[in-house]
């Protein structure tokens, strides 16, 4: 009877569902992949901050020295700062996806230094481009 | 010759199996990682010229057809990407089927939605 109680609320309860991390040692790789899933997530939610930019620029006047304002201030600046870093390390884990789909890189030294190098070209690239932003602008 | 269909289980896959348009997903999120390699280089270009720049300016870089144009297939690109990428984490984190079904539409017409203002924004942007 309780073993076999076919309620479908209990069956999925039972049902061993990801996540389950728990079970793991945190390893490079495996703190990558859940960076590139968060990173995909927070992309998800900030293309609010970019649909609100191109609109108040659509509109012009009064909207768009709003959105501007805000991009300038330090919470605006933090934001973009998170933007940014979550664009580049979408960006690289995407190719690493992309080198893994054609049959590359899957054995052990390799996608250790993939993981590395998806850290390691997010971080500096975004210093590059925010430096770089603050030049041109 | 047609296969008959099966009456019973069978060990040996036929055809297609269960797949038959069960990879359309998997083969859009790839066709859009690809687009998005090139698209995403366009975009941040885009954006860094766009740094600091006050309405006029932002006008005139929209005026430029490659600005729009890139812009606008960034924007396609991301919408079924963006989708597909928030579909596969509503498929692995929301289990009770009630609420699964709501998050579901709603990342499909979150995604639309996002889409339709900004190509919206863009083409006002640069063609007026």
């Amino acid at each position: 009877m309780a073993e076999f109680d076919l309620d479908a609320d209990n069956l999925a309860a039972r049902r061993p569902l990801s996540p389950h991390l728990s079970i793991y040692r945190p390893m490079l790789t495996m703190l990558m992949s859940i960076a590139h899933r968060i990173t995909g997530a927070a992309l998800y939610v900030g293309t609010i901050l970019l649909v609100w930019y191109l609109l108040a620029a659509a509109l012009g006047g009064t909207p768009f020295a709003t959105a501007a304002a805000f991009l300038r201030s330090i919470l605006g600046q933090l934001i973009l700062l998170g933007f940014t870093f979550a664009f580049l390390h979408h960006f690289f884990g995407g190719i690493r996806h992309l080198i893994w789909d054609s049959g590359y890189g899957l054995d052990h030294p390799m996608r250790e230094w993939l993981a590395l190098g998806t850290l390691v070209a997010s971080l500096s690239f975004t210093v590059v481009l925010f430096v770089a932003a603050h030049l041109l602008g | 010759m047609i296969d008959p269909a099966p009456i019973h289980a069978s060990s040996t896959i036929r055809r297609f199996g269960a797949a038959k348009s069960g990879t359309r997903d998997a083969w859009r999120m790839r066709l859009t990682n690809v687009a998005l390699l090139p698209l995403a280089v366009a975009f941040a270009w885009i954006v860094l010229s766009l740094a600091g720049k006050d309405e006029a300016g932002v006008r005139a870089e929209f005026a430029h057809p490659c600005t729009a144009i890139f812009m606008l297939l960034f924007i396609l690109a991301s919408i079924v990407h963006m989708k597909l990428g928030m579909q596969s984490i509503i498929d692995d984190y929301v289990h009770a089927a009630r609420l699964k079904e709501y998050t579901l539409m709603a990342n499909v017409m979150f995604s639309i939605g996002f889409g339709v203002a900004a190509i919206y924004a863009v083409l006002k942007l640069s063609l007026t």
